[in-house]
């Protein structure tokens, strides 16, 4: 009705606010496609387009600052690291691992959470019961100390960092998901599609589903910042990616000592997360407006 | 106990519905039993349209979801052409699916935003694997003609429709499986009063052009009486007073059928609803009153009121009252209705 | 039974409430919404106006332009004047409005008693807002003597009991007396009822009309009911505005308009709603669906509708006075010379 879509209202704006707009608003965010479209490059690209070799040790040149420093060389475009190695490189290579990570954890993640989610909140009763309760108790476990045992186990690798990163955030799907279909549950057209004689499975795909899809986008977009992070963590603590792979956590855990003599090489990766996490949440927003039949016409 | 419907010639054979004894009853959050459907008893014929009224909480809905198999019933059955609901394989359920469809009240909810008219429309017929696409799709047109909407309407999606366009299409979507019944639930109390008339004419229509037998819950008693053969009145999850609507409206039995119809306001100035006709609210379905549940709020009750539980009686062809007093009640004066 | 209605109006005095050519516009990214579009209402004291009217035909924007509770930052007051006791409410700064007009002079009471109340503070709490906050009274013991008058005021039961229960612990229609109680706790001059009944059931819907009327009776608040139900709107108002897609199409007396209504839709709605003990095999329905506020049509909004439809209703019609207070806005009520 006329009455509520009032928060969609168009103000009169000024130059500066059209800008904000282009950048935060609900066009379609070209910066953050821009940023994202690039990381994704990098990562497909990987060593084969970077300027250096990622590992290349030249401690002649170690502590070199980015190019447009006083001392930097166009050579090392975003200085060298305490070994020598070109951080840009190492940063075309982080993106690969990273972008690896984020694109496992969240698959495997969102999709086991989504669907347990699904049928806790549609089966009800003692089924909701269990499930809710693992939820429970899974949420209940340090991730990191869950991430402790499993490294042992499985010894520290990409593959453990995705392990250990879905069993941690399958829950949060879970719990969100399975609110959503409480809710959803309840609208008319699921009880009248069970009226039309439409199978468990044909209500999941067909009503339950689609219209949870946007509420996984977002969360999935909110979660690569936190992946991201979190395999840096790992990594950190020697649970995750292991040298001579790079990702963008061992980077800043490798230059956490030399803050002091050279803040770029924990400043530029710690930027890049940054912006790929924002990318990703801003691209996330655009598309669930985008996605639902409701806005699109408006 | 079956009931005869007055001067019908479907009157001898076999009720399409019959309703025997149904309870319903559920767990409540926090402990407690809700009574939301107690030992009810009715039947619709043919082409009938039998209407369910009484103010909310007092089982009405639940009644409509046991009736589309929604829910199970707790006792009781449902008989469909004769067989039960409640112990129906899920293959004769599905059978049954085919031949009960509904409307519900809120068009906005009772359609997926996310299909488009087409395929909404179509979902009955591709869920018992009906036609091919081509058929599907013709019957999807055939369908909107018959609802009044345009042919274009098919490939547009719900929020592109008025509140009454919207209950067109759920319209056409109960009706593509051609049923035998359909359960209204509303089906236009959510809807603008100046299309309100459109939609019940087109229901009116369609059950001539289908032959189609309803079951309409609603609040509205006027419309009630406009639009039904017969008639349940609950409270509290029991049928008060169930019989033809023309002799429950015109000469009501029950002090709560009395109660309900002095209270409709009505579009007439000169007329007055007499106050105090009953005080206080519905009580709570999980701890229903002993004896007759209408008891606190009647004006006439007496002590066996308060400790045994009506039965129906038949005080007149085909209606039922569930009341010890039904006999020495004096209904209260209506004014008199003026023509405008 | 109460006779209110038949008490006709005191016009003498100046209206308690004149509205004119009221325009509350709410300005949205797929256009400008002419909610309200020229509107004129009168209220006089002690008397009850409805505005009668279905989902979008401004009924519930005008009561919000007169609290000036217009959405923000969409809704605006683009024309006209809305006098309250003699000061035009739209001239007035936002911070004179909360201190002495809003829930004061005039105050509200929605269809929704269950999202009016804020379901972790009490009742006292709740009802007593209004007097600490007008400074109406002072002091923990005054602020109770005071919310429990109000509450008997409103016939709730033993309210010295239920001053400390909380809005749960209240049946739907006991809620909306609540609701009541907190609109008229600073006896305003003006209460605008937005579908006050419309979601509880009749048996109950009975008692709050008696309720209006008797708080009416006993403190000559004026009364705007705003609803889409016919039957309300001749059980309670003594005048009746119907509204359509923003604008006025016919306003008197209510025997007036149930008895001899003068404009198409007026009639068509009458006509197709069903009368208890009068039935008929159909219902006459009104065609079509109201027009868009965005792009509205040029002349009669109802013309599209209407089965009347002459050449001349591209042109707006004026207000035509069909008797003594009975106006409407279509050309089948110009006088004949």
């Amino acid at each position: 009705m006329v009455d509520m879509d009032v928060s969609y209202a168009e103000i009169s704006s000024s130059p500066s606010q059209r800008m904000m707009r282009s950048l935060f608003g609900r066009g379609i965010p070209y910066w953050s496609l821009l940023i994202f479209g690039l990381v994704v490059i990098a990562a497909i690209g990987g060593e084969n387009i970077a300027p250096h070799d990622p590992n290349g040790l030249d401690l002649g040149s170690a502590f070199k600052p980015p190019s447009w420093l006083e001392g930097g060389s166009i050579d090392y475009l975003l200085g060298t690291d305490n070994l020598g190695r070109d951080i840009f490189s190492r940063m075309i290579a982080g993106a690969r691992v990273t972008l690896t990570v984020a694109v496992y954890a969240i698959v495997i993640s969102g999709g086991i959470g989504a669907l347990i989610g699904m049928i806790a909140g549609y089966f009800g009763k003692i089924v909701d019961t269990f499930i809710m309760r693992l939820v429970d108790i899974q949420m209940s476990i340090p991730s990191l100390a869950l991430a402790l045992v499993i490294a042992t186990v499985l010894s520290p690798s990409l593959t453990t960092v995705i392990v250990v990163i879905s069993i941690t955030y399958w829950t949060w799907y879970a719990r969100i998901i399975r609110g959503e279909i409480l809710s959803l549950k309840e609208r008319d057209y699921v009880a009248l599609a069970k009226v039309a004689g439409c199978s468990t499975t044909t209500i999941f795909v067909r009503h339950l589903l689609p219209n949870i899809l946007n509420t996984l986008l977002v969360l999935a977009s909110l979660q690569v910042g936190q992946v991201i992070i979190f395999e840096a963590s790992l990594s950190f603590l020697g649970l995750g990616i292991q040298s001579p792979d790079v990702s963008w956590g061992l980077m800043l855990a490798d230059a956490r000592n030399y803050i002091g003599n050279a803040w770029w090489a924990i400043t530029l990766p710690g930027v890049a997360i940054m912006l790929t996490c924002l990318s990703a949440n801003l691209i996330g927003d655009w598309l669930r407006d985008t996605l639902d039949p409701k806005r699109r016409q408006l | 106990m079956t009931m005869t419907m007055p001067d019908t010639a479907v009157a001898a054979t076999a009720p399409l519905l019959e309703i025997r004894n149904l309870t319903k009853r559920f767990n409540a959050h926090g402990g407690g039993v809700v009574r939301a459907v107690e030992n009810v008893s009715f039947s619709i014929g043919r082409g009938e349209t039998f209407a369910l009224v009484g103010e909310s909480g007092c089982g009405k809905t639940t009644l409509t979801k046991l009736v589309l198999g929604l829910e199970k019933p707790t006792s009781g059955e449902i008989l469909f052409h004769g067989a039960d609901l409640a112990t129906a394989s899920s293959k004769a359920m599905h059978g049954y699916r085919r031949q009960a469809q509904a409307v519900f009240q809120d068009p906005y909810s009772s359609l997926n935003p996310r299909m488009r008219v087409s395929k909404i429309i179509a979902e009955p017929l591709m869920a018992h694997g009906i036609g091919d696409r081509d058929s599907q799709r013709a019957r999807v047109l055939e369908m909107l003609d018959v609802v009044g909407l345009p042919k274009t309407a098919a490939d547009l999606y719900p929020h592109e429709f008025s509140g009454g366009q919207r209950q067109r299409v759920a319209i056409a979507r109960a009706l593509s499986l051609k049923p035998a019944f359909m359960v209204l639930d509303e089906p236009i109390s959510a809807l603008d009063v100046s299309v309100r008339a459109q939609i019940l004419n087109l229901l009116a229509d369609i059950q001539d052009e289908f032959g189609l037998t309803y079951l309409i819950v609603a609040h509205d008693l006027a419309l009630v009486e406009h639009f039904s053969s017969s008639v349940g009145v609950m409270y509290l999850g029991s049928m008060a007073e169930l019989g033809p609507t023309e002799s429950v409206f015109s000469h009501p039995k029950h002090p709560y059928t009395q109660a309900l119809l002095a209270s409709v306001p009505r579009p007439d100035p000169d007329h007055r609803a007499p106050v105090g006709v009953i005080y206080g609210e519905i009580g709570s379905a999980m701890a229903p009153p002993p004896g007759c549940k209408f008891h606190p709020r009647c004006p006439y009750a007496v002590d066996i009121c308060k400790t045994t539980p009506p039965v129906d009686r038949e005080l007149a062809p085909g209606q039922l009252v569930a009341c010890h007093l039904a006999e020495t009640i004096v209904p209260p004066v209506q004014s008199s209705i003026a023509p405008l | 039974m109460t006779d209110a209605a038949i008490i006709p109006a005191p016009m003498q005095k100046p209206p308690l409430l004149k509205v004119e050519n009221l325009k509350t516009y709410l300005y949205l990214k797929r256009g400008v919404v002419r909610a309200v579009d020229g509107v004129d209402l009168e209220v006089a004291e002690g008397e009850t106006l409805g505005i009668v009217g279905e989902s979008g035909s401004g009924k519930t924007m005008t009561s919000l332009s007169m609290l000036r509770l217009l959405p923000k930052p969409s809704g605006r007051i683009v024309e006209g004047s809305i006098t309250l006791d003699g000061t035009d409410l739209v001239k007035l700064s936002e911070d004179e409005m909360v201190r002495d007009w809003r829930g004061r002079r005039i105050s509200m009471v929605s269809q929704d008693p269950l999202t009016s109340l804020n379901p972790v503070f009490s009742i006292g709490d709740q009802v007593g807002a209004p007097f600490r906050y007008h400074k109406l009274a002072q002091g923990r013991g005054a602020v109770r003597k005071a919310v429990e008058a109000v509450l008997a005021r409103v016939r709730i039961p033993s309210p010295a009991k239920r001053i400390d229960d909380y809005p749960h612990q209240f049946s739907g229609g006991m809620r909306q007396r609540v609701v009541t109680a907190m609109a008229i706790a600073c006896s305003p001059r003006l209460l605008i009822a937005d579908e006050p009944t419309s979601a509880l059931d009749v048996t109950i819907q009975v008692q709050m009309m008696e309720l209006f009327r008797e708080l009416q009776r006993d403190s000559g608040v004026g009364i705007i009911m705003i609803t889409h139900d016919l039957g309300v709107a001749a059980g309670i108002c003594h005048r009746v505005a119907v509204m359509y897609a923003g604008r006025v199409v016919e306003s008197g007396d209510v025997r007036e308009i149930f008895r001899n209504p003068a404009h198409p839709y007026t009639r068509g709605l009458l006509n197709s709603i069903p009368h208890l003990g009068r039935k008929r095999r159909r219902l006459e329905a009104i065609a079509g669906q109201p027009p868009s506020l965005i792009d509205p049509p040029r002349g009669c909004r109802f013309a599209a509708r209407c089965p009347q439809k002459m050449a001349r209703c591209d042109d707006y019609p004026p207000q035509f006075e069909v008797a003594t207070g009975h106006k409407a806005a279509c050309w089948l009520a110009e006088p004949r010379s």
